[in-house]
């Protein structure tokens, strides 16, 4: 299978700014008549001129078409995204999202006027609630490090209603970036735990970790090199034992879906990325949804409006009745437009299908894991002797020795095979790191497809490394200059004007 | 029979074990503890075919009843404009929608350009230099804006105007908890509205990190005092941050060019849908003052070369500004933002182009200015509260004792009509007042309706 | 184009497996040689040096004649500009000196030395830290931070710093005192700093709140340690640049690198202090320790800074001594180690200990 992306182009760039693309007068729309009275704002705050591009309609359409043809996604192929479950975002979601009745409503309408749109956000939160084994959702956050803000924010509240101001958060040293982040952004003090040689928490560095001033472990499992922390009840309890509580970080449910729940671990907290494992699509980087699953115990925190049922006058209302509630962390209730994708995903899929699901994709990702490992150059880092889960992370170190090739060359060189490139140098505690995560909507065939490109590769790594080197060459764009780019920033047409003239 | 999202049927996956070695598909899974293992199916509805989900799913939503078959003065942080066709058809192409974050930029430059082309509108709206490419919405984008300005200044202290929107305070307050900063509310003029600058002045003190002001406020009027409130924020040494409303920067003044640091806002009404409130679109720029851009949050999209020097390219500019961001308190975690939605907002403002989002604007405003003098024509209410020029929103107050805004608007409803947002319980010194908000969407006839609609319910003069 | 220095030290590592620490001192070397050692440090430099070959980079390669670079630059392959002279079979720490600081005033990006602790003294005591340097590892002696783990691994660093450039991290230059050690006692001196190229796919970076850069790490460190420290209590602090970095943030400028120096209500109190010194100072008050690990094998307490006695360490309280690393350093040593001397002490402090790495950061580190 060949591959070559589109590529508009001349001598110097690809397709041009919209900017460079205007001209005078030109218009892409028209306006309804204006109504008699005049605006009424006072001279001295109307500005004097506003320099925006002037494109026709035709114009604006195809200069976007050109771009998108110069973008890939999971339509058009493989996108093996270790811990972004790139999978299949089913039509019918999108159509039903952009319906009348789901997109044009506004959030301070009557409550009698939005009922719909109550009653699939509050079966949803059951759907995610009865899928984590946890007690209550809050569906407000619009993406996963936002969830994951939330999380800290509600066990800094548990704990100080509880009389104490606990410090610390834990986070495992294979953590994604943003766990870090959100805990310090919460105001904690971050202690990082090594993983043992088998991938998974050190225990012991973990029970000499936690203490009185611990507020929450944070963790994912299966974790971020796709192996179930299979000793997650004794973390569990070195925790809980200190007064902790557990967050569980839901980037990689779809390795467990209907196998076994996070509530059921012992986490008191419970992530979702909904654009992850939930199918809807992620937009070249959003919008998302990241909601957050509690315990009981931490219900009464959770952020105003909570959505309730009203048994008597069967209706649904938003709940702002919560003294102990944190407040907000978004304006309104959530991104809906994306809450609507994720449920008509659970009703396609049914209980049967999120478990079928898991085990076409744990299946996938041991299959690569079986067949990748006999590949020279590649290497398994950690623990080899059972299965993963729905991901797996190589090593391409044994290939960078021989030919001084790295992951990211090896990236780079896929991605002129027509696919995209694994996360690489990630999770930090493997060097060269491939991150692998096929999902469960890729056939087998290309599975097949992608193990022989990455044999093909190391083979090119062996015998004409410069072809990795010079990677990608298919592309609409070679490989481009990003020290540059951060060196000498340009950053908006206005910058880039500046920098013309001088 | 398989799943249609599945492609490995059943025998295919026994293949699969079969060539693995392994037994069954459970071996995959033994490492999970008998303790926690599943035991039971989840208790989810059965699974459903597209046909059946497709019913199902819109006769729930069937129970909404969208603005668009009503007349609806809603707006405060979410404003529905129309939205040309091709603007939406654009962001749903597949290359665009089921992509990830671009961090692969030879393969995605499609998605790199247009969020460039999304950052260099922001910047020519706003009068800014650099913006981002997106943050979750308004309210968290001052979030960011208000650690920011404490990273930047190394101060814990931060003003806003007492009539700032209740829900953005809220989540400025749980952005403000993390590092501690303290948040202190200025008073305004009773008339006028407008910030009270001997409260500002008096706020200003050496440990001031940013104040923040919203133009056009919550209660739609515009800060008169701009420029002087951003002459006493810079002689305290502290940066101004104005938040806003960016279809009002058709017409009105950008804020860099009265003097803000920082500007943030709503970018959801161009080219997105209201959506119940999601997804919405945070906007974030800044001046190109290395201060400030070392310390910006989120991503930010540049523009390079290829490596030998020939092809222009676009790329995501991380390192060296997380670098810096990660070793002080209270970073910016945010991954995944809106980048879709930017999208859809910079073909709205490229379609519209300069003159289309002035006269949007203008409309907007005359709509507001039209009602809110019928409104007031009308004994027992009065709009706006505040002596000050509007932009689209405007209050109406209900001084007639017989009368509360909620009485009002549900009489409102039975006749189609979807009233003023009330504030009294945020407000309560205001009285009966609701915030309601005009845009191209309602002509001379629908205000009119409106007009009648209120002086009936009333039974009122006008 | 850049320019590459290589400085290879013969009779490194001769007495090693001769059963011999170390080959300061000539007479040291004609034991060796009778006992039949043959020289180690050559073909670990051809070793790293056909590493670089065959990442087939564009580099002049400048150094020194026959054994002291030119002989392995032309085994390896590699055309050199010979730059200085020696006399064959007799070369020494002169020559070392010398050829460093040619190589300094040529410009070279980087130098190369293959050698034990005390060539990497001599070359740091020569050029400083303004020229980066990388250590093959080749010395029965090597405390210092400085060395690549294997010949090979030093290739791949120096030919990724020459192609695509990499961040230096600051390294201890130990010595050991050479006395003490034939005599079975270990007294480690530190000798000074130099800069050091290091892989930041292996630091965490920008994901566990490093910003990538050491420099920055260390003042991130400084700045929560500082929001740690209390009035009234006196600190201790330990020797290197992290630590150095703490003085910085008080406003204190002139704390010593290579010693001991003693803290109290955000003033400098004391200058390089003896073990003594520091137990008449704490006497009767509330102590803490920060101190930073040192060399290669990353002691946290017995190398470096031995005036952080047992006694001191007992005084004061382990519940209140306070290790500080950038996780820059903790890439290069994932595992820490003490020997303060004290066995039981010692015990105390493995297993896992709280290392502070950032602002608001610490890490669970091993201690063995």
């Amino acid at each position: 299978m060949k591959f070559k992306q589109a590529s508009w182009a001349n001598d110097a760039h690809l397709e041009p700014l919209v900017f460079e693309l205007s001209r005078a007068n030109r218009t892409g729309y028209t306006l309804p008549q204006k109504t008699p009275s005049g605006a009424n704002i006072p001279e001295n705050l109307v500005r004097k001129k506003l320099e925006l591009p002037e494109l026709s309609e035709p114009e604006i359409v195809r200069h976007y078409t050109r771009l998108s043809q110069m973008n890939y996604g999971v339509d058009s192929g493989f996108y093996p995204l270790g811990s972004c479950t790139m999978k299949y975002n089913p039509k019918i979601c999108e159509e039903l999202a952009a319906l009348e009745t789901a997109s044009r409503i506004h959030p301070y309408q009557d409550e009698g006027t939005i009922q719909g749109a109550l009653e699939l956000m509050y079966k949803l939160e059951r759907h995610l609630a009865e899928i984590a084994g946890v007690a209550r959702v809050c569906l407000h956050p619009s993406a996963g490090a936002h969830g994951e803000f939330l999380g800290m924010l509600l066990a800094r509240a548990y704990h100080k209603s509880k009389g104490k101001e606990r410090k610390e958060v834990i986070v495992p040293d294979s953590a994604h970036g943003t766990n870090f982040a959100s805990a310090a952004m919460a105001g904690f003090d971050v202690v990082v735990v090594p993983s043992n040689s088998k991938g998974r928490v050190d225990i012991g560095a973990l029970r000499k970790a936690v203490s009185k001033k611990t507020a929450a472990l944070m963790l994912t499992n299966p974790n971020t090199l796709g192996l179930f922390e299979d000793e997650i009840l004794k973390i569990a309890e070195a925790v809980h034992k200190v007064g902790g509580l557990l967050y569980y970080d839901g980037a990689n449910l779809n390795g467990i879906l209907g196998k076994t729940r996070p509530g059921d671990m012992g986490f008191d907290i419970v992530h979702f990325n909904l654009h992850k494992t939930f199918s809807t699509p992620h937009g070249g980087g959003g919008p998302g949804a990241g909601p957050i699953g509690v315990s009981r115990k931490l219900e009464k925190f959770l952020p105003v409006p909570v959505i309730e049922y009203n048994r008597k006058r069967r209706r649904y209302y938003l709940d702002y009745r919560r003294p102990h509630s944190i407040g907000k962390v978004k304006a309104f209730y959530g991104n809906f437009g994306v809450l609507v994708k994720a449920y008509a995903y659970i009703l396609l899929m049914g209980a049967s299908g999120l478990q079928e699901a898991t085990e076409a994709a744990v299946l996938n990702s041991n299959y690569i894991m079986h067949k990748l490992r006999g590949v020279s150059g590649y290497e398994l880092k950690f623990d080899a002797s059972g299965p993963c889960k729905h991901e797996i992370v190589f090593s391409a170190e044994p290939l960078k020795r021989e030919t001084g090739v790295t992951a990211r060359d090896v990236a780079k060189r896929l991605l002129d095979y027509g696919m995209h490139a694994p996360t690489y140098y990630f999770p930090p505690i493997v060097p060269e790191a491939l991150m692998i995560e096929p999902t469960e909507t890729e056939p087998k065939e290309e599975l097949d497809r992608f193990v022989e490109t990455l044999k093909a590769i190391a083979d090119e790594a062996r015998s004409d490394p410069e072809k990795l080197r010079s990677a990608p060459t298919q592309t609409a764009v070679g490989r481009l200059d990003e020290v540059k780019a951060s060196r000498e920033p340009i950053l908006s047409w206005r910058m880039y004007r500046k920098l013309a003239k001088q | 029979m398989g799943h249609p999202y599945i492609p490995n049927t059943h025998e295919i996956r026994e293949q699969m074990l079969d060539e693995m070695g392994v037994a069954s598909i459970d071996e995959l899974f033994a490492d999970i503890p008998e303790k926690i293992r599943l035991k039971r199916e989840l208790k989810l509805p059965k699974q459903m075919s597209e046909l059946e989900v497709k019913r199902h799913v819109r006769a729930m939503l069937a129970k909404n009843e969208p603005f668009t078959k009503m007349l609806s003065f809603l707006g405060g942080g979410v404003w529905p404009h129309h939205i040309p066709s091709h603007v939406q058809s654009l962001v749903q192409r597949s290359e665009f929608l089921t992509s990830y974050t671009p961090y692969q930029a030879e393969v995605s430059q499609g998605m790199l350009q247009a969020l460039f082309e999304y950052q260099s509108v922001v910047c020519e709206l706003t009068g800014m230099d650099v913006a981002n490419a997106s943050m979750y919405d308004w309210a968290t984008a001052i979030g960011e804006a208000a650690l920011m300005c404490a990273r930047v200044t190394g101060r814990k202290k931060v003003l806003v105007p007492e009539l700032i929107s209740p829900e953005r305070f809220a989540v400025l307050q749980n952005y403000a908890a993390g590092p501690g900063l303290e948040l202190v509310k200025l008073g305004y003029d009773w008339s006028t509205g407008q910030l009270d600058m001997s409260q500002l002045r008096a706020g200003l003190g050496q440990d001031v990190a940013c104040v923040y002001v919203e133009n056009p406020s919550y209660f739609g009027f515009l800060e008169t005092q701009i420029e002087e409130i951003a002459n006493a924020t810079h002689n305290a040494g502290a940066l101004l941050v104005v938040g806003v409303n960016p279809i009002s920067l058709g017409l009105l003044k950008a804020p860099g060019d009265y003097g803000a640091d920082i500007v943030v806002g709503e970018g959801q009404p161009l080219g997105n849908p209201a959506s119940f409130g999601g997804p919405t679109l945070g906007i974030f720029a800044c001046r190109d003052d290395q201060k400030l851009v070392r310390q910006i949050p989120g991503r930010l999209i540049g523009m390079t070369t290829t490596l030998d020097g020939k092809m222009r390219g676009f790329t995501m500019v991380l390192q060296t500004r997380e670098q810096h961001i990660r070793r002080e308190r209270a970073t910016s975690n945010i991954c995944s933002n809106e980048a879709l939605c930017a999208v859809a907002a910079a073909i709205y403002a490229v379609s519209l182009g300069p003159r289309g989002l002035r006269e949007l604007a203008e409309i907007c405003a005359a709509n507001a200015s039209y009602a809110m003098k019928k409104l007031d024509a009308i004994d027992g209410l009065e709009a706006p509260i505040f002596t000050s020029p509007h932009f689209n929103e405007f209050t109406l107050r209900c001084t007639h004792p017989k009368f509360t805004v909620e009485n009002l608007n549900t009489k409102l409803l039975k006749q189609g009509i979807q009233g003023g947002k009330p504030i009294s319980k945020e407000f309560p010194e205001f009285g009966e007042t609701a915030i309601l908000c005009t845009t191209e969407l309602h002509t001379k006839e629908n205000i009119d309706r409106l007009v009648d609609a209120v002086a009936e319910a009333m039974g009122a003069r006008r | 184009m850049k320019k590459l220095g290589l400085i290879v030290n013969p009779i490194a590592g001769m007495g090693g497996k001769v059963g011999l620490k170390g080959t300061d001192g000539s007479d040291v070397v004609v034991k060796a040689r009778e006992l039949g050692a043959k020289p180690v440090a050559p073909a670990r430099t051809v070793k790293a040096l056909r590493v670089i070959k065959r990442l087939g980079l564009d580099f002049e390669l400048l150094t020194y004649q026959a054994e002291m670079g030119a002989d392995e630059a032309w085994e390896a392959g590699l055309v050199a500009r010979v730059i200085g002279n020696v006399v064959s079979g007799k070369t020494t720490a002169e020559d070392t000196k010398r050829a460093a600081v040619e190589m300094l005033d040529e410009k070279v990006d980087l130098i190369l030395v293959a050698g034990g602790d005390g060539t990497m003294a001599d070359v740091v005591e020569a050029v400083d830290t303004r020229v980066p340097i990388l250590g093959v590892p080749t010395g029965v002696k090597m405390h210092s931070a400085v060395f690549a783990n294997t010949p090979e691994a030093a290739g791949e660093i120096v030919a990724r710093f020459l192609r695509d450039g990499l961040p230096l991290r600051e390294a201890e230059v130990m010595d050991v005192d050479e006395e003490a050690y034939r005599e079975n006692r270990l007294a480690a001196k530190l000798k000074g700093f130099a800069r050091v190229p290091y892989e930041p796919t292996m630091i965490q970076a920008t994901k566990e709140g490093s910003s990538g850069l050491e420099l920055a790490d260390q003042k991130a460190i400084a700045r929560w340690v500082l929001e740690l420290m209390e009035k009234g209590r006196i600190y201790v602090l330990g020797p290197g640049t992290t630590t150095r970095a703490v003085a910085e943030e008080l406003g204190i400028y002139n704390s010593t690198l290579l010693g001991v120096d003693l803290i109290e209500n955000y003033k400098l109190v004391a200058k390089d202090v003896s073990e003594k010194q520091i137990l008449k100072s704490i006497e009767g008050k509330s102590a803490a320790i920060i101190v930073s690990p040192i060399g290669r094998q990353g002691f946290i307490l017995g190398r470096g800074n031995q005036q952080i006695s047992p006694d001191v360490v007992r005084r004061v309280g382990k519940e209140n001594v306070f290790v500080i690393a950038t996780p820059q350093k903790l890439a290069s040593t994932p595992t820490l180690k003490v020997d303060a001397g004290d066995a039981k002490l010692d015990d105390e402090f493995r297993g896992y200990i709280k290392v502070i790495t950032g602002y608001r950061q610490s890490r669970m580190v091993k201690v063995v």
